[in-house]
């Protein structure tokens, strides 16, 4: 086999395996809608990809669809930035103070296994029914896991670049700016990707608990009324935003990286 | 030689590591003294307290009995067992590690640092990262990281373990080379007999754990020649023969 048949059989694989994803994608759209309108399944509970799509123009002409959408982003990214920002200040601070790690480490461990809604209704209570507490739901859903993912790696940096470090009168602060920081890189990255989705998975879980606006509150306010068009265009918008919240932050670490 | 050129001087000195169930007792009553361009060699079976001894003059290990004279402004640079190069960084950033922490970065330390990669091969490899140069390389970038301090005592820790016998010989000549040009006193640290008679100028034997200094060779070989040269020498090995004896097997 040749360079060239090589690439080319690699780019056919390419072009098979994308075609046949938008052709398995396009066929359930289909089939869903002709279901639907041949009275098969009950478009009253399953909604239909034209009812979806008609629900959208009304939110649209409602002028409310960027309205939820924006909302919903604004707090998943203001969660996420809280989030990732912290996580890496307090995994560096313990792990500069070892002693204060062993100390809250079993309190770490049962406020992660914790499953965190729990605390939303005490968090409504404590910050009022609002944004506020849309975001801190979201930050504790999330943050633990991060602060945990970025000590672990720190702890686990190899000891003989620490000694190294040491062998040039390095401060803790040395270590950290010069092999901490940099060789854990990957991880920090990895665990921004993982934050981004738990942000916007706290974020719905809060809209579900207390809301005025957002995806969230469109789904759950669609589910109490019985109106399922509402509903699915919801989780239709989330599919979109998760994707593209993901790819973005893809796109950033992958040009910070550089 | 006289008392001006004493350098580092190590009286009764004792080391134990503590655990909970233990207390692990690793060195007792260490004495020797390191004069300007000694070369003085260290070996002893492993696990016996020479690391910890390297440890502890480079600062590095600070609970210990005993009592160390350092020569006033003594400067101590301390090349570990693996090469520990950074793969993030390129070998000039590499080199340049120490110099950064210590603020000592400038344009005469640079020059210094860009003259031994030049010096010692490595300089069209300055902008290559870690893993694009063979062991020996590694080695030597390591030694180059060192130096780069400008030390006065370079504390070697089996500089040459990570390399296959064949390789070990030409580095530990490359690296002899290195050391006589820069003019520094050396403690070397080694498990293998032939390459402490081929490049010190003292040996010590160390015991088992709790080691002692069982005893201290002076080695009279030519200073001149490379270490692979030396071991072709008549008396080196009466020195191997009067050495082998003496370690605890
Ligand atoms: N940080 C430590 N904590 C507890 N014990 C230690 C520590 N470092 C070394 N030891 C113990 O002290 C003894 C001497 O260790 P050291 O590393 O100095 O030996 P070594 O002579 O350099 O051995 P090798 O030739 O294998 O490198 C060993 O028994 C080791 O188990
Ligand atoms: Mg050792």
């Amino acid at each position: 086999m040749t360079y060239n048949n090589y690439i080319k059989k690699t780019k056919r694989n390419k072009r098979i395996i994308l075609f046949s994803q938008l052709f398995i994608l396009i066929t359930l759209i289909f089939l869903w809608q002709y279901l639907a309108s041949n009275n098969y399944i009950n478009s009253f509970i399953t909604s239909s990809p034209k009812n979806i799509i008609i629900t959208l123009i009304n939110l649209y002409k409602q002028n409310n669809l960027f309205i939820h959408i924006f909302i919903t982003l604004k707090e998943t990214i203001i969660a996420f930035l809280i989030t990732s920002i912290f996580s890496i200040i307090i995994s560096v601070i313990l792990y500069s103070h070892k002693l204060l790690y062993k100390i809250i480490e079993p309190f770490l461990v049962l406020l992660n296994s914790l499953p965190k809604v729990a605390l939303g209704p005490i968090i409504i209570i404590w910050l009022g029914a609002n944004q506020k507490s849309i975001i801190m739901i979201s930050i504790l859903i999330s943050i633990i896991i991060s602060i945990e993912t970025i000590y672990n790696a720190f702890e686990n940096t190899d000891k003989l670049k620490i000694k190294l470090l040491k062998t040039f009168n390095a401060s803790k602060k040395d270590i950290l700016y010069y092999l901490i920081i940099p060789s854990n890189k990957k991880t920090i990255f990895s665990s921004l990707k993982i934050n981004i989705s738990m942000c916007l998975i706290g974020v719905i879980t809060g809209e579900f608990l207390t809301s005025k606006a957002g995806i969230g509150y469109l789904i759950l306010y669609g589910s109490q009324v019985f109106n399922l068009n509402l509903v699915m265009s919801g989780i239709f918008l989330l599919m979109i935003i998760s994707f593209t919240l993901y790819k973005l932050v893809n796109l950033i670490i992958k040009n910070s990286s550089k | 030689m006289n008392l001006t050129n004493e350098l580092i001087s190590i009286n009764e000195l004792n080391k134990s590591y503590y655990s909970i169930n233990n207390e692990t007792k690793t060195l007792s009553n260490i004495s020797f003294k390191l004069y300007k361009n000694d070369f003085l060699g260290i070996i002893g079976p492993s696990g016996c307290g020479k690391s910890t001894i390297l440890n502890i003059l480079s600062g590095l290990i600070s609970d210990y009995s005993g009592k160390i004279n350092k020569k006033k402004d003594l400067k101590i640079g301390y090349m570990l067992q693996e090469d520990a190069l950074f793969p993030w960084l390129t070998i000039y950033e590499n080199t340049i590690l120490g110099l950064k922490i210590n603020k000592k970065l400038d344009t005469n330390s640079k020059k210094y640092v860009l003259n031994l990669l030049k010096k010692y091969n490595l300089f069209e490899f300055k902008d290559k990262y870690p893993y694009e140069l063979s062991g020996g390389m590694k080695q030597r970038v390591a030694l180059i990281r060192t130096l780069a301090l400008k030390p006065d005592i370079l504390l070697l820790d089996e500089p040459f373990s990570a390399l296959d016998a064949q390789t070990r010989l030409s580095v530990s000549d490359d690296i002899y080379n290195i050391i006589k040009n820069e003019n520094k006193t050396i403690i070397l640290v080694t498990h293998n007999i032939e390459e402490a008679i081929s490049m010190c100028n003292r040996i010590i034997i160390l015991t088992k754990r709790p080691s002692t200094i069982k005893n201290i060779y002076n080695i009279e070989l030519d200073n001149n020649i490379k270490p692979t040269e030396k071991r072709k020498l008549n008396n080196f090995n009466y020195y191997y023969d009067l050495i082998w004896r003496q370690i605890d097997k």
